[in-house]
């Protein structure tokens, strides 16, 4: 293994303010002198099938690609988006350094902060690589362009009779070379090109390859560094004690114990209102184990709030509301009562699946340092862009006196699309005037979420004599993350917001007859998005039902979806490679089965086929996922394959033991002894296999999670076990 | 109280019931561990205290005099450790932040049991969560540390 691969492959960023945390930017031996710097313009990703209403398109001349090349012939790359696992670091850098020919092992990445001039840095709905695509390769390729243009004038030749190599420039008819370093001094005097030449994909080097991701060597080293490991001269901690209770307050408190422990500095209520009412206290401290070991000596009394989660009967109200004019349509065509009544035979089904946390490794935090009339924040957060706004405005600071340095993530999942953590560091160390970090512990993680929202569906399907379907009608009742943070002035939706109706925007196989309401039930736990978002209980509900059609028109659950999905030719696709490579057909033998699944998440369509064992006793065992998706043309397979595994076993994990429950006006759980995560033995063995494709890429980060729930319910069915409606699987 | 951490002997002066977790993170700045739970569930505090793995967030320092204490900083100069580089081979870590337990986990297992089955490496490494999924490519980094070996 070539020792490049060991070293530290990121930068800092290209000017350092004084003052700044050795431990902030890893080292790098970055040379003086002359430097190529391109500016791109880089159209601003609007967040398809994202959920977020209203969201405007980031303003189209504002660019986000800042790529170096140095007299020594590095290349620096600039990452405006989040890495929290996803790999978007290494994939984003190979497009830039491909179209730019560059010696991959001279390349290094470095995150800028928040700066309008890299666009929308916030990272989420699987949009990275998707919407940079075009605008990394234009960068790469007109700096490319204007390095063999500088070895041509010195050589006296046409630019046409030149090529490049990586990180040279050669003329193969005289067999002269120059590398990059070489002819930046001359480069940089040229007008940037505004359309160079794209490479055909045949002529791609990295572009298609497995290279190993840029951040590994300090990821197992002890050296990446996160939002927690940020260190700043003077800083205290802090925790925040939060009420459990939704809607509940801080009664009364003594934090004599607390301020007993050595190192607590001090013990006050969280941006308390004029009249005095706070629902937090916040534990100030040295370092974090007294912050910690304060947070626990506290005694508090906490106003409760009356929250509760809606019973069955409850929701069956809500079921009959909605078919009787009480529910906002996704869809309604046909006459569905009509084709009920008249259908052959009924299926009739409710489903259950509950909140779910995001918990990530990372606990959240931050770092702020409110210096009067500016702030600076470090934090791992997907949203440097957003918080940027949020935290100004909460400061009552302009925009430029707001500087929010981001780090590797220690995973997101759409947790780290909120700013709170932020929020809550700039308010403490305002109210101090010094930098603090906020900890969040993993109890305050797993309480204080904004939960994938729970859903309740019930679905009746028709079939005829010949096992067709000939009506589906279903009702959605639940919370909504975009009604939430969007309500309208009535308080009764009108619409069906963005989150509900994802994955069911096109007719869902294609059905004529075909009722989708949404009724909104909410008792108030804070909701979010969370990886797939609305696509993680809609691809249960009609991924399961299909199958339940299927089975009861004795048809095999592929050859049932095959002519439905005619107008669908890529979900077809993936389908037909996912039951082919799982030698779907072929007998597994008693007490094991295979279930199949297929949606189109946010444009990639990926289909599982879940191998699964039933033991005497009842319990599961999943044995193999086969998982085939379709993402355009592919950037890197060793990270789309990790994406894969990564989705399926954050949703197996959630399908099996995932559920946050909200008893006595509070959520019940805490840590990970209750919320139950995923550990290696549950981990199945997984097989991934990518559609060949010369489209543009896709995402990747969330299509691996619709398919697994369903995929894994249909399997028990298939293996002879019950069908499963409510998750999850192992309730406690 | 001194403490000897990757072979370095270091003066503390901290509460004698501080999880050695903190000492390693916020006095010594020792980064490479992490936080992760503060109970012993998710493996991400993982250490080596003469050469076995400790969860160091439920570990007070008190416990500590005179043992060896080993870190992720300290497990190699260089990266070089077996399970590293095996690590680095199959490309283990996503987002990274559970790499570290697992790693301090891994070397603990193999050096008591050099060429584990799939079971024995299941029932070694349940202690440690990663919310990513690479623990596929953990197992697979394992067998190749060991064959390796």
């Amino acid at each position: 293994m070539d020792d490049t691969t060991l070293s530290d492959r990121t930068a800092p960023a290209p000017s350092e303010p004084a003052g700044r945390s050795r431990r902030e930017f890893l080292r790098s031996g970055l040379a003086g002198g002359a430097s190529l710097m391109l500016w791109l313009t880089l159209p601003g990703a609007a967040r398809p099938g994202w959920g977020v209403e209203g969201a405007e398109p980031a303003d189209p001349l504002s660019p986000n690609a800042f790529l170096r090349v140095e007299s020594d012939g590095s290349v620096s790359v600039a990452i405006g988006k989040s890495e929290m696992g996803q790999g978007v670091r290494t994939s984003l850098a190979m497009i830039v350094a491909d179209e730019l020919d560059a010696d991959w092992r001279m390349v290094r990445v470095w995150q800028p902060d928040a700066d309008a001039r890299f666009g929308d840095q916030d990272t989420g709905g699987s949009t990275s690589v998707k919407g940079s695509w075009m605008a990394l390769r234009k960068t790469g390729a007109a700096a490319r362009q204007m390095l063999l243009a500088a070895a041509a004038t010195s050589w006296g030749v046409s630019p046409d009779s030149c090529r490049t190599e990586p990180g040279v420039v050669v003329h193969p008819a005289t067999g002269r070379r120059a590398p990059y370093g070489s002819l930046v001094a001359a480069a940089r005097t040229l007008a940037v090109p505004s359309d160079p030449p794209l490479k055909r994909p045949s002529e791609f080097r990295l572009i298609g390859k497995s290279t190993p991701r840029l951040d590994t060597p300090d990821k197992v080293t002890g050296k990446a560094l996160y939002g927690i490991d940020v260190r700043v001269p003077g800083m205290l901690v802090a925790t925040i004690v939060r009420c459990p209770y939704v809607g509940g307050s801080l009664k009364k408190y003594d934090d004599s114990a607390a301020k007993r422990i050595r190192g607590v500095r001090d013990v006050f209520p969280y941006e308390a209102t004029p009249d005095g009412k706070a629902s937090a206290l916040v534990v100030l401290a040295t370092s974090t184990w007294p912050a910690i070991a304060g947070s626990r000596a506290l005694e508090v009394t906490w106003e409760q709030g009356d929250a509760k989660s809606p019973t069955r009967a409850d929701i069956d109200r809500l079921f009959d509301k909605a078919a009787s004019g009480g529910g906002v349509a996704i869809h309604d065509s046909g006459d569905v009562p009509k084709a009920l009544e008249a259908a052959a035979h009924r299926v009739e089904a409710v489903y259950e699946l509950p909140y779910l946390a995001h918990a990530p490794m990372e606990p959240l935090n931050c770092v702020a340092d409110f210096r009067g009339d500016s702030c600076e924040l470090w934090a791992s957060t997907q949203i440097p862009t957003e918080a940027r706004q949020v935290v100004a405005k909460t400061l009552g600071l302009p925009e430029e006196k707001v500087t929010v340095h981001v780090t590797l993530l220690g995973g997101g999942f759409g947790r780290r699309l909120f700013a709170d953590a932020l929020v809550e560091a700039a308010l403490v160390s305002r109210r101090l005037r010094a930098p603090v970090q906020v900890v969040w512990t993993r109890e305050d993680d797993i309480r204080h979420d904004y939960y994938r929202p729970a859903s309740w569906q019930r679905v009746i399907a028709g079939l005829d004599a010949g096992g067709q379907i000939v009506a589906w009608d279903q009702v959605i009742v639940g919370p909504s993350i975009s009604w939430s943070m969007h309500p309208n002035a009535s308080g009764v939706p009108d619409k069906v917001p963005g989150d509900i109706r994802q994955g069911l925007d096109k007719p869902i196989y294609n059905l004529r007859t075909l009722r989708q309401l949404w009724v909104l039930s909410d008792p108030g736990l804070r909701v979010g998005w969370w990886r797939s978002v609305g696509n993680s209980q809609n691809a249960f509900v009609i991924e399961s039902m299909i199958d339940e059609l299927a089975r009861a028109a004795n048809k095999d659950p592929v050859a049932f979806r095959r002519p439905l999905l005619a107008a669908e030719p890529r979900k077809l696709a993936v389908l037909e490679l996912a039951a082919e490579r799982a030698g779907w057909g072929k007998d597994l033998g008693a007490g094991r089965g295979r279930g199949v699944a297929v949606h189109d998440t946010f444009g990639t369509p990926t289909a599982q086929v879940v191998e699964v064992s039933l033991s005497k006793d009842g319990s599961v065992r999943v044995d193999r996922v086969v998982c085939a998706i379709d993402c355009g043309t592919v950037v890197n397979p060793a990270i789309i394959a990790s994406q894969m595994e990564s989705g399926i076993a954050f949703a197996l994990s959630a399908a099996l033991e995932g559920r946050i429950s909200l008893e006595d006006g509070r959520v019940a759980q805490s840590n990970f002894h209750d919320y139950r995560v995923l550990r290696m033995p549950d981990m199945p063995k997984v097989d991934v296999h990518i559609v060949p494709s010369s489209e543009p890429p896709g995402g990747v980060g969330e299509p691996g999670v619709p398919p697994l729930a369903p995929a894994l319910a249909n399997a028990i069915v298939a293996a002879g076990g019950p069908r499963v409606r409510q998750l999850p699987l192992r309730s406690s | 109280m001194d403490l000897l951490i990757n072979g370095q002997r270091r003066s503390i002066d901290v509460a004698s019931d501080t999880p050695l977790l903190w000492v390693l993170r916020d006095v010594l700045t020792l980064t490479g561990t992490k936080f992760g739970c503060g109970m012993a569930q998710c493996g991400a505090c993982t250490v080596h205290i003469d050469g076995a793995a400790v969860r160091s967030c439920i570990t007070p320092v008190s416990a500590l005099g005179g043992k060896h204490i080993t870190t992720i900083e300290g497990l190699s100069r260089d990266g070089s450790h077996p399970v590293q580089k095996a690590w680095i081979a199959e490309d283990v870590p996503q987002c990274g932040y559970c790499q570290s337990g697992q790693i301090m986990s891994a070397a603990a297992l193999l050096k008591s049991n050099p060429h584990p089955t799939d079971e024995q490496i299941d029932a070694a490494m349940k202690g440690n969560i990663c919310r990513c999924g690479t623990y596929q490519r953990i197992r697979a980094a394992i067998h190749r540390a060991a064959g390796a070996a």
